[in-house]
């Protein structure tokens, strides 16, 4: 009877050890704190409550950084970490917000447009929790994250999950996923209520683009690509054509589906006057026939497994032995976000956002995303927020 | 926010039978199993994961 009693102790203190050691990894994952040094041309910092009060006090109570010119111009906002597994989002807001000025106009920039999502990983995945971006003073290290909201903020999902307004039915998940739940609704789950926020910040500060970064799988056909709505379809358009034969890399243009809800593409264009134009790169990361999920995968995106899918023609884009590493895609929303801007300010001088600072696809791939992060050990204390 | 509530109410009630049935047990295998399965639930109670 001690015996038996004497096991089960046992067992009780060897599965506290490894509650308490998981635990301890997803609440340092949670809670790791990611450094923006603000770039001299950010003339404000804003939080998504000052547009929403109903946000205020969540995780989802974003910064917003704001990019002011001397000349007034259009406006123009960029949102990052919609799906924070999607890093390369993320990495050029962080390098639009640390490095950017502006001449003319007004460029908003939400780096981490789903917080909440920013502090879990896929359930089952095996993600890494975290990963370090080489930088010439070490590294900095951001959150992994997850494509939906954290559960611990948005629990429990429905069996299916209508959206708003349209009544269309989505997979139950989609629930928590910033990419479905637009425009939003104000009484709403927290990711709905995110939505909402943005969508009146984008009607009060009268912006005129919303560009959405993301990543794709190399097996989605939706894939190095601009997805525009309506509205942008000609902007779109040009931009492909320009960045295709002088980038030095191939994007194509989508039309946003008129019948799919829930998506920036369709939804800020439809509910507010803005332009939305979604961008995709590519990222092996994501892909379903992955082999190890790692931090390597994640930032040098080569993996054999997905390599010998693309001799079997499974994918919808190439994929070498070069693979797809972060620079690259950083580099192509970089070049694509300056390219979209410049075509807008020519068309539309009275509307124009004229931008600089920010480094073009060759010059992100010839010295490195962390070459465009600063060391927020040297910077001003003032100069710093966190995400 | 009262469904989250219930949700929270019921993992702890799950949790609380998986504790009383790995102390009924007598075969150390499904201790085991108890103590596995348990951790997500006390996980998500202790609002971890």
């Amino acid at each position: 009877m001690i015996g038996l009693y004497l096991r089960k102790c046992i067992f009780i203190i060897l599965g506290l050890v490894l509650m308490i050691f998981a635990g301890a990894s997803f609440y340092k994952s949670r809670h790791l704190k990611e450094p923006v040094v603000l770039s001299p041309g950010v003339t404000q910092v804003k939080k998504l409550s000052d547009y929403f009060p109903g946000i205020k006090g969540t995780i989802n109570d974003s910064n917003i950084y704001v990019l002011e010119g001397s000349k007034p111009g259009g406006t123009i906002l960029i949102l990052g970490g919609t799906h924070p597994e999607e890093p390369a989002s993320r990495i050029t807001t962080w390098i639009l917000t640390e490095n950017a000025v502006v001449d003319q106009g007004r460029l908003f920039v939400i780096n981490s447009a789903n917080r909440s999502g920013t502090t879990v990983t896929r359930l089952g995945g095996a993600y890494p929790p975290d990963f370090t971006i080489p930088t010439p003073w070490g590294g900095q290290k951001f959150r992994m994250g997850d494509r939906w909201s954290n559960p611990l903020d948005q629990w429990p999902d429905p069996e299916v999950y209508i959206h708003y307004p349209s009544r269309q039915e989505l997979a139950y998940v989609d629930i928590r996923n910033l990419n479905r739940t637009w425009p939003g609704r104000k009484n709403g789950t927290l990711t709905e209520k995110t939505c909402y926020a943005m969508i009146q910040l984008i009607r009060e500060e009268k912006v005129d683009i919303v560009i959405d970064l993301h990543e794709a799988e190399l097996q989605y056909p939706v894939i190095s690509t601009i997805v525009a709505h309506e509205k942008g379809q000609e902007l779109a358009a040009l931009a492909s054509m320009i960045i295709s034969s002088m980038e030095g890399f191939n994007i194509g243009m989508e039309y946003s589906p008129p019948t799919l809800h829930g998506l920036s593409h369709r939804e800020i264009g439809d509910h507010t006057q803005a332009i939305s134009l979604l961008l995709e790169a590519p990222e092996p990361f994501l892909d379903a026939t992955r082999g190890r999920t790692d931090r390597k995968l994640l930032l040098e995106g080569k993996d054999e497994f997905i390599h010998k899918a693309g001799k079997h023609g499974l994918l919808f884009e190439k994929m070498d032995d070069k693979g797809w590493p972060i620079d690259v895609r950083v580099g192509r929303h970089c070049s694509t976000i300056l390219q979209i801007l410049e075509l807008w300010s020519e068309e539309q001088p009275n509307k124009a956002v004229l931008v600089r600072e920010v480094p073009r696809y060759d010059k992100v791939i010839e010295k490195g995303a962390g070459n465009f992060l600063h060391n927020p050990a040297k910077a001003d204390p003032k100069k710093i927020y966190y995400e | 926010m009262i469904i989250t509530i219930l949700y929270y109410l019921l993992t702890a009630y799950i949790a609380f039978l998986m504790v009383w049935n790995l102390l009924k047990n007598k075969k150390w295998q499904e201790e085991i199993l108890y103590i596995i399965v348990l951790l997500p639930f006390l996980l998500r109670l202790f609002r971890l994961k």
